[in-house]
């Protein structure tokens, strides 16, 4: 018999990648370009390597979800040297999804100082602007840059995995400019 | 004692008006105690529990005749008599009552804090005078394990990859984890304190941003307490189109997470696969409902827009593809010798566990506990659906990943069928403007939600408590890893996967 994992793989050689076969319709701001043009620039300033490095400062989970998205191999984030790192201190770039949390503030905050510097940090999802439905409750701060300086948001409830892509562009030019 | 019902018990006490579709009782000290003497011995399993500023509730089931009703109990004096002694799976919920709404719960040992660390404006911040913060930091005294080469590894609340924050200390000796205790409250958000006096549409998006993977089950279950509580009629082909959402929402979370338990196992392939499948699901939901998790489309009254004929078309078509997709995904988990060697036999939960904690979902599913809200007390459009719940009993990840591609192959069978038998007509009616009290179950794909909610006549929400399913798996977490190498707690913590955010709220 031959093992499911050898037919799998066989049709990916045949067929070609997820990536290639189901991206999004042609659009100006279509995935490809948007992700080529991510990929450029990504390697003019940091070479092959912009690692980022997740943090949940007290989301719903909602952006992670769309994180995953981003990661699997429909938009294929890392084919362009982007990747998600497990810790801080291995990271470039800090992004933060969710209102930030009285419980996760001093978390935060940690994790920002165990980031070597250069070091970028991205607020995500509506929640990250300024706390979204969430803001006014006792036990939240409010929005990420209120705990933390912050060089962009990605809005969005949460982001689709194109405006994270676009985001990470919109980052790139904003580190172009200092 | 004993032979009682649950309602012949609580018509004891004093029956509540306005309180729909299941009947609430208040109980008087008396009925208090003697409902957690019953509690020893019946088998009424805890469905939630939460609180006022003077007063308790908890919502029970008779799982002899599937009746539900809801307990009640004012404490003028701020104590109460803790169930957790008889409902272990409740501590957690009495220990998080004191933090917020300033109750005590009198009896239970476990008096630590659970969502207080000690870094609000205010202890007790939701009760009838909340106290000034501590001037002492914060110390959380995690219990000890004692023996000869034991050490401890701390973890979190930043830990692993893309996840929720939790503090998790693990007391090994050697590789073996002797004793696992979780730490968890760093998502409290504040929610039911948000929740009162919040409009209806403010508080229909609170809700549904409580746990966001499980965003179309408590709209649902949110819009079903509203329902309830107003006496509105949901016109038919709404119910169909809320089915038909769940079902999408549970094979988009069954998929990934096998797909992700996998890739713990370091079988990355896998998840690759099911990140695929699970992509396609919430394009089809962008695309047929205009959000890729369908945030906000089940609304109290029906829902926000109806699907085209087009739409059913096109998601006919993506079904037929995703089986025969789902199926390889399968072949490939089973024939797979190595990834069988890391989840057969690993995180074992005992039935008998199960039971004490009323746990739910796959988690109770892949552990002889087969209760799903869709059948018991089931909902439209569920209740002109048949349908199969799988049970396993082996309790381990292995049983708990197959128990996810049995449910997600179901829902797909459930969803032809419901496109095929979906009524025409509206899709949403106005409420009436009526004051009442309602309570809403739905299924999602981690288990039973239920939303209690009491509402003004002007729609206000004078309170809504909103409970995750997560609150009766966490514990059973820390069992399942006991005895096992800490490697192999990735491979647990992914195949329970509990929502931080629900239950931390």
């Amino acid at each position: 018999m031959i093992p499911p994992i050898a037919k799998i793989l066989a049709r990916h050689l045949l067929k070609g990648p997820h990536t290639m076969k189901d991206a999004p319709r042609p659009d100006p701001n279509g995935v490809e370009e948007l992700a080529e043009a991510l990929g450029r620039r990504a390697r003019a300033r940091l070479g092959r390597s912009l690692s980022i490095r997740e943090v949940d400062a007290g989301s719903c989970n909602g952006c992670e979800l769309e994180i995953h998205a981003v990661n699997h191999p429909i938009y294929d984030l890392e084919r362009f040297g982007i990747r998600f790192v497990a810790s801080p201190r291995h990271a470039d770039v800090l992004l933060v999804t969710g209102p930030v949390t009285r419980n996760m503030e001093e978390a935060l905050r940690r994790t920002v100082e165990a980031t070597p510097e250069p070091r970028w940090i991205v607020a995500m999802g509506d929640c990250g602007k300024d706390g979204g439905c969430f803001a006014g409750s006792y036990a939240v701060v409010g929005g990420v840059s209120d705990v933390v300086p912050v060089d962009l948001h990605i809005p969005g409830c949460p982001p689709s995995p194109r405006q994270i892509l676009a985001g990470l562009l919109a980052l790139l030019e904003t580190v172009d400019q200092k | 004692m004993g032979d009682i019902t649950l309602l012949e018990f609580l018509s004891l006490g004093r029956r509540v008006e306005g309180h729909r579709p299941w009947p609430r009782f208040a109980l008087d000290l008396r009925g208090w105690r003697q409902l957690i003497d019953h509690l020893r011995v019946a088998e009424w399993s805890v469905m939630a529990e939460w609180a006022e500023r003077s007063e308790i509730h908890v919502a029970l089931r008779d799982e002899a005749s599937g009746d539900i009703a809801v307990a009640s109990h004012r404490c003028d004096d701020r104590r109460f008599l803790a169930l957790g002694n008889v409902r272990p799976g409740v501590i957690r919920i009495e220990r998080a009552i004191h933090d917020v709404w300033g109750l005590t719960p009198v009896g239970l040992e476990d008096r630590r804090h659970w969502l207080d660390h000690g870094r609000w404006p205010s202890r007790m911040p939701l009760a009838a005078q909340p106290m000034a913060p501590s001037a002492e930091p914060d110390r959380y005294p995690f219990l000890q394990a004692v023996g000869d080469g034991l050490h401890q590894i701390p973890v979190g609340p930043v830990h692993a990859g893309v996840i929720e924050p939790g503090h998790f200390r693990f007391h090994c000796q050697g590789e073996a984890v002797v004793r696992l205790e979780q730490r968890l409250g760093y998502q409290h958000k504040g929610i039911e304190g948000l929740l009162q006096g919040a409009p209806l549409d403010k508080a229909a998006r609170i809700v549904a941003r409580v746990s966001g993977d499980s965003t179309v089950a408590y709209s649902l279950a949110f819009a079903r307490a509203v329902e309830a509580a107003t006496g509105c009629e949901v016109p038919a082909r709404a119910h169909w189109l809320r089915g038909v959402m769940a079902e999408m929402e549970r094979v988009a979370n069954h998929v990934f997470d096998i797909g992700a338990v996998c890739n713990d196992a370091a079988f990355a392939v896998m998840l690759s696969h099911m990140g695929v499948l699970r992509e396609k699901v919430l394009r089809a939901n962008d695309v047929l409902f205009g959000h890729r998790l369908n945030m906000d489309r089940i609304v109290p009254g029906g829902v926000s827009l109806d699907l085209s004929d087009e739409g059913v078309e096109a998601l006919k078509h993506l079904l037929y593809g995703f089986g025969k997709l789902l199926e390889q995904g399968y072949q490939l988990y089973e024939n797979t010798p190595s990834l069988s060697d890391r989840t057969v036999s690993t995180g074992i939960v005992q039935t008998s566990l199960i039971h004490r904690f009323g746990a739910g979902g796959f988690v109770g599913r892949a552990s002889g506990r087969g209760h799903d809200a869709r059948e018991t007390p089931s909902y439209p459009p569920y209740d002109k659906l048949d349908m199969t719940v799988p049970v396993l009993t082996e309790g381990d990840v292995n049983a708990r990943v197959l128990v996810r591609f049995a449910e997600a192959k179901e829902s797909l069978h459930l969803i032809n069928r419901m496109l095929h038998e979906m009524p025409e007509g509206a899709v949403r009616v106005p409420l009436p403007e009526v004051a009442g009290e309602g309570m809403g179950v739905a299924e999602s794909f981690r288990g039973e939600v239920v939303v209690w909610l009491r509402l003004g006549a002007d729609h206000v929400v004078e309170r809504c408590h909103p409970h995750d399913p997560s609150w009766f798996q966490w514990p059973l977490l820390e069992a399942a890893i006991e005895g096992n190498i800490v490697a192999d707690f990735p491979l647990c913590n992914k195949s329970f996967n509990c929502s931080y955010s629900g239950h931390d709220l």
